[in-house]
């Protein structure tokens, strides 16, 4: 349900703090408008009184959070503040943070309290924003809904009996439901994109190696990348250029410049524009009102002056089965580490080494995570990887060669987000392949690397619609600027749930 | 692709996966039907195709071999479920 339109206003009134963007509050705090500890203790006030409904947390760390706004609002009075100095944001509870709990979404590290900050959480504090809490997931990112977190499910703010995508569901609740402007997501294969499509707000998977995954619990090591959910492009911008940097600990990180993304969104222009429609992407399995959104998108584009372009991304329809190889295959690899002997979950009463190892995964682990480990074990056991593992990695190359190609005719590539709006709690839960099968249109960016975002272009049935933008590597910039264009001229990204500002 | 109630069981030993009696059907049951799905790999001819290693090519950057991590096997064994004289305690594993 939409309750109408807010957000930033021209007309001169300010809504409440609350209802702003991160953008907006960067300029009340440097306005002297508010202080760091006003606006964390009002965010940490709504996430307490809301969480019981939302679940959208699985922990609030009022008070690191007031410390790190105190820390904040001294340095702004002494003058050292940057851009986003006393900006309060939540973390998707993969990212390790010292001291506090970092479970996952699972039983398995329900008891975990990381030794040491995520790169990513270091990046972001060092940039003044001040961490609220950590949010709910899917457990291990597994998942397209965020009913496989151990801490139970998320509510859609836009309807409450309706699942708020995964496995970033948390993160994209709570940005919705506004209980902070912004938050960190991780997507292995549509974990930002397809929850910031299902609750209206913009999401971006930066290039592969663009964000160091130190620190960031591994799901798939080739796949997984992490980046920001907020409600515009602009905010997006911001978050990013916070997140991203080269990092030593993490032996995938490009060892590029970070661009000004915030400062170069004015710059980047829609006229001539080439936007590529890949049929693939427009043929079945879209439910007409994703479909009628879409095109209208396209359309809207056109008007302000880009060029539509149909290419084709031939290897389409092979994406979800080569990625449930590469996926399980290193997940099975990475969570090997989870043994029941270093930390997290261990069973009672172990009979013997090997029970210990058993029974602690076992009952540590959720079924759609073992579901997920016995795949990639399988794949990879004897006999069986040219077949699987290797076969997946030979089209994972099929499709980066159709993205390369398509790059030489275009700018960016247009299509849906996710195939549905948001769907009921319980509906694909027992049904793996269906719930696979969401993330359709946003797992073949994750097997060639690519930066992709998704954002608000409309609703279906009072329900939210996002459309999802790719680049080539590195182009984030290009995506975030084109983005932000599109947000300038319509107010999709500035509706409200129902019942958010009550 | 149909896997039998004991490869789910062995693919489960593999994985060091305790499956109760009756989680063994409904997981031979999944997994074939994941399977089935990855299957349709099969669809396109990929040989002669080079399989991906990296989305840019980029190869693992090498860093000096010099000691960089502290000393902190006090806090690391903080969050072991069994620790003693600095050592992680397991059942019996040598009779």
């Amino acid at each position: 349900m939409i309750s109408g339109r807010t957000g930033p206003t021209n007309d001169g009134s300010n809504p409440v703090m609350h209802d702003r963007t991160i953008a907006e509050l960067a300029r009340a705090l440097a306005d002297g408008e508010v202080s760091s500890v006003e606006l964390t203790r009002g965010f940490l006030d709504r996430i307490e009184a809301r969480n019981p409904d939302s679940n959208s947390f699985i922990t609030i760390t009022r008070e690191q959070a007031l410390a790190e706004a105190e820390v904040a609002d001294a340095g702004r009075a002494a003058g050292r503040a940057g851009a986003l100095t006393g900006v309060p944001i939540a973390h998707k509870d993969i990212f390790c943070t010292d001291g506090v709990r970092t479970s996952c979404g699972s039983r398995m590290l329900d008891n975990f309290e990381a030794p040491y900050d995520a790169t990513v959480v270091r990046n972001m504090r060092e940039a003044g924003l001040v961490m609220l809490g950590k949010t709910n997931m899917d457990e291990f990112a597994m998942g397209s809904s965020n009913e496989t977190s151990y801490y139970g499910p998320v509510n859609n703010p836009w309807d409450p009996r309706r699942v708020p995508g995964g496995s970033s569901g948390g993160s994209a609740a709570a940005v919705a439901a506004r209980l902070a402007p912004g938050a960190t997501g991780t997507d292995t294969g549509g974990s930002i994109r397809q929850p910031a499509a299902m609750c209206g707000l913009t999401g971006l998977k930066p290039t592969y190696g663009r964000v160091s995954r130190f620190g960031m619990v591994a799901f798939a090591s080739s796949l997984d990348q992490g980046g920001p959910l907020a409600r515009t492009a602009e905010d997006c911008a911001l978050m990013l250029g916070a997140m991203a940097g080269f990092d030593p600990n993490d032996s995938t990180s490009i060892d590029r410049p970070v661009d000004d993304y915030a400062g170069a969104l004015d710059g980047v222009s829609l006229q001539g524009l080439k936007v590529g429609l890949p049929k693939e992407y427009f043929g079945e399995g879209m439910s007409e009102g994703v479909r009628g959104v879409v095109d209208g998108v396209a359309e809207r584009l056109r008007e302000l002056g880009a060029e539509p372009v149909e290419i084709s991304l031939a290897h389409t329809d092979l994406s979800v089965p080569a990625y449930y190889v590469v996926a399980p295959a290193e997940a099975s690899s990475n969570l090997s580490r989870f043994d029941g002997v270093r930390y997290g979950y261990r069973c009672e009463e172990a009979k013997n080494i090997l029970d210990l190892y058993e029974r602690s995964r076992g009952e540590g682990f959720g079924a759609e995570v073992k579901r997920r480990i016995m795949v990639g074990t399988y794949a990879l056991s004897a006999g069986y990887f040219d077949a699987y593992y290797l076969k997946a990695q030979k089209i994972r190359q099929l499709i980066s060669e159709d993205f390369r190609k398509a790059f030489e005719q275009v700018d960016v590539i247009l299509g849906p987000t996710s195939p549905t709006t948001a769907f009921p709690i319980g509906e694909r839960s027992d049904d793996p392949v269906a719930m696979y099968m969401s993330d359709v249109y946003t797992i073949a960016v994750n097997l060639a690397g690519l930066p992709a975002l998704s954002m608000p272009a409309g609703f279906a049935d009072g329900l939210p619609v996002g459309v999802q933008l790719i680049g080539n590597h590195f182009d984030e910039g290009r995506l975030l600027g084109v983005a932000h264009q599109y947000q300038q001229a319509t107010d999709h990204h500035r509706q409200v749930p129902a019942g958010v500002n009550d | 692709m149909s896997l039998s109630p004991d490869e789910v069981r062995r693919i489960a030993h593999l994985a060091r996966l305790s499956v109760a009696d009756d989680e063994v059907a409904a997981n031979a049951n999944d997994l074939s039907n994941i399977l089935d799905l990855v299957d349709r790999m099969n669809a396109v001819d990929t040989s002669g195709v080079t399989p991906m290693a990296h989305p840019q090519n980029a190869t693992q950057r090498l860093r000096p071999d010099v000691v960089t991590e502290p000393d902190q096997r006090e806090r690391y064994q903080r969050l072991a479920p069994a620790v003693e004289r600095g050592l992680y305690l397991v059942p019996r594993v040598v009779e």
